[in-house]
């Protein structure tokens, strides 16, 4: 097989050069990675890969036993457990891409100094491994949402739902782009690692996840919606469970602070990914 | 960047700069106060005290401005002592890290076996990490499912492919790593020598397989090693790096010459203080070797038309009779080669010093850079040496005698040069 293509490398490279094309080469790789990552979580446990499903309902039940029936937390007249399920998936796949993308250069840095492939390739197999941890867990949480209403409780799914593939990109390309420029950053600042996690979960409990908007004064709701990640948990719940608020005006504001940390995101880990290895 | 039909990597004014001193503190903390302290004008307080202070136009250049092209189905040798840029240039090659200043191209892929196994999961099967790994270096799956066989075969690991490669011995895990390696068919191979690994047998089917890659005709191959034996073997041409710049390209034997002349050190008059600590343990202490010297040069580079000659000066520190010295050979992997020995040439009397000439025969060692370590030890008394020098001026030998038959390489194979084989009967054969 001979490949005559011209690859030029200079020191001057373009401000975003994105190789998309290049990324679509290594489709194969990125499966692999991706293989890697189940394989891995899951190797030597004894339910294997029965966690997707569990974790999920273990901290659902957590939230629901704590800030359902002990702190007794409004959840607008829906039922407890979809309430804090619809809430906790999202933002898990939220935080596992921010979580797995800030690590990108500091988990790979053996294998980014001896070899070369798209850098990219990385951050993406991570998106696409808590995208199907995902797609697991809301298929459980759609059975839910069905059996609750075939039961006549307070559930109410209604058109909102074809938004839910634009939430997910929201999503992903919000927590890896927020993901990526911490990981640009922890090349050279190692302390910022611990940060992460730590503020992770102060961020959730900022977020709508365990409370209802509308549990917050008219006059404060805009402190907690220009948080860009509460809409996008908002409108799912809203979508699946048909009661909550809904602005449109906060999703677009959401939806532009999405397109510039995912662009920035992207620049930034460009201009790393190139002489990294220089400094790790 | 304009480039040939036959071309297939050109650099233009490839440079790589690093900044000395430490980048950073590593934490953000250190670096905010250094930062307020400079701003302040005081003293920074995270710099050690003593410390050289680097400023941001302290640099080096580990490549310096390289313009190299090479062509299709050339298959270069790269030399150099430790330091002089390779690794830098193979690195940027294989888009590890990028230029500080000029650029490169190249036609088609470059397979780069700088390490092998990389990205090697210990969770994985070896079947699962062929995948992965030949993944990470470029191959689809289609092309892996095509040569998953051969692979396994050549790693010789079979029996163990389905088991999670945390469970093999260290020697299992290079092999199948290499295996996948060897079986990339990039257009552009790099290759490093030190990736010959595992057992004796191994090693040798790793070189042939290296060979077996670089003389296949379609490939443009860089090769990287110290052994000058192999880079004759394997390539038609020879770069030289030294200290960030190319100082040869061209003509393999002509390439050697330079690299192996160019390794200077103060060979000439050694002087070995008596120093306890670089002893060895099991030397008696006896003599000590106070200094060598090769008689009248001023490098270590001898031809194979010269006679070496040593001058050696010791001191007793006990009486000693029937004094020995062995000079030991061993060639650029430390491995033995011969030993020069004279015995009983001296009977020394305490705390009185000698100075003692030799000559050497070295007309039987092949051109080539060597190591040599004086033993001095006497046959009465227990096996011991007194005293074992190392690390002492080492030996280049270069050809200057032409061959009566001009054959090029067969007689310097190796680091000894035998006498020619004999025939001992021409009758014409009849059955």
């Amino acid at each position: 097989m001979q490949n005559d293509d011209i690859t030029s490398v200079s020191s001057k490279r373009g401000f975003l050069s994105l190789n998309l094309r290049e990324i679509w080469k290594y489709r194969d790789l990125i499966k692999l990675f991706v293989q890697r990552d189940f394989k891995n979580t899951y190797k030597q446990t004894v339910l294997g890969p029965l966690w997707i499903v569990i974790k999920p309902f273990l901290s659902t039940f957590v939230f629901t036993v704590v800030f359902g029936l002990i702190a007794n937390i409004s959840t607008d007249g829906m039922p407890q457990f979809v309430f804090y399920m619809a809430g906790n998936i999202l933002w898990s796949f939220f935080s596992g891409c921010l979580n797995s993308a800030s690590s990108t250069f500091i988990s790979n840095a053996r294998m980014f100094s001896k070899v070369y492939f798209p850098r990219l390739a990385v951050p993406v197999s991570k998106i696409i491994y808590n995208g199907i941890n995902f797609l697991i867990q809301f298929a459980m949480f759609v059975a839910l949402v069905v059996f609750y209403t075939i039961k006549g409780s307070n559930v109410h799914p209604n058109m909102i739902v074809l938004l839910t593939p634009i939430l997910l990109v929201m999503s992903a390309v919000l927590g890896s782009g927020c993901g990526l420029i911490i990981s640009s950053m922890t090349t050279k600042y190692r302390d910022l690692g611990v940060l992460v996690s730590f503020g992770v979960t102060l961020w959730m409990y900022i977020t709508p996840v365990v409370w209802p908007v509308s549990q917050v004064s008219e006059s404060f709701r805009w402190i907690v919606l220009i948080n860009p990640v509460a809409p996008i948990v908002e409108t799912f719940r809203y979508a699946f469970l048909g009661s909550g608020t809904f602005y449109w005006q906060y999703l677009l504001l959401s939806f532009g602070v999405t397109v510039v940390i995912g662009f920035f995101g992207m620049v930034i880990f460009n201009q790393v990914e190139k002489n990294f290895i220089d400094m790790v | 960047m304009v480039m040939k039909d036959e071309c297939v990597i050109k650099t233009e004014h490839l440079s790589k700069e690093y900044r000395l001193g430490v980048i950073g503190s590593g934490t953000l903390r250190r670096d905010l106060q250094s930062w307020y302290a400079r701003k302040m004008g005081k003293e920074d307080p995270n710099r050690k005290i003593g410390d050289k202070l680097y400023t941001k136009y302290d640099t080096f250049l580990a490549l310096d401005d390289i313009n190299i092209e090479i062509n299709h189905g050339e298959r270069v040798g790269i030399i150099g002592a430790n330091g002089a840029g390779k690794s830098t240039f193979l690195k940027l090659l294989s888009r590890v890290t990028s230029p500080t200043y000029g650029e490169f191209s190249f036609r088609g892929r470059i397979a780069s076996m700088l390490e092998v196994g990389t990205g090697f999961n210990g969770e994985l099967t070896g079947r699962e990490n062929i995948y992965l790994n030949g993944a990470i270096l470029g191959m689809s799956k289609a092309e892996i499912d095509i040569k998953i066989d051969s692979i396994i075969k050549f790693s010789e690991c079979e029996r163990f492919i389905d088991t999670p490669v945390k469970r093999y011995s260290s020697g299992m895990f290079v092999k199948l790593a290499f295996a996948v390696a060897a079986h990339l068919d990039s257009e552009i191979m790099i290759m490093d020598e030190i990736l010959a690994v595992g057992d004796m047998q191994f090693q040798n089917k790793c070189l042939n397989k290296m060979r077996e890659l670089a003389l296949n005709e379609n490939r443009t191959i860089l090769y990287v090693s110290h052994n000058m034996n192999t880079i004759r073997e394997l390539c038609n041409r020879c770069i030289v790096f030294s200290q960030g710049k190319v100082v040869f390209d061209g003509d393999v034997e002509e390439a050697i010459k330079i690299y192996l002349g160019g390794e200077q050190g103060d060979f000439v008059n050694m002087q070995f203080p008596r120093d306890y600590s670089k002893r060895l343990p099991s030397d008696r202490q006896d003599i000590y070797l106070n200094s060598a010297a090769y008689i009248g040069k001023t490098d270590n580079i001898f031809y194979d038309d010269e006679k070496l000659e040593l001058t050696l000066k010791w001191q007793a520190v006990k009486n000693v009779r029937n004094l020995c010295l062995r000079i030991e050979i061993s060639d650029y992997r430390r491995t033995p080669v011969t030993a020069f020995v004279i015995e009983d040439f001296c009977s020394c009397t305490a705390e009185k010093t000698y100075k003692q000439t030799f000559s050497i025969d070295i007309s039987q060692l092949a051109s080539g850079g060597y190591y040599t370590r004086y033993v001095f030890y006497n046959q009465e008394e227990e096996n011991y040496p007194f005293q074992t020098v190392e690390n002492v001026a080492g030996l280049t030998i270069r050809k200057r005698k032409t061959d009566k038959n001009k054959n090029k390489w067969q007689k310097k194979w190796g680091s000894v040069i035998m006498n020619d084989i004999e025939l001992l009967n021409n009758d014409e054969f009849t059955e």
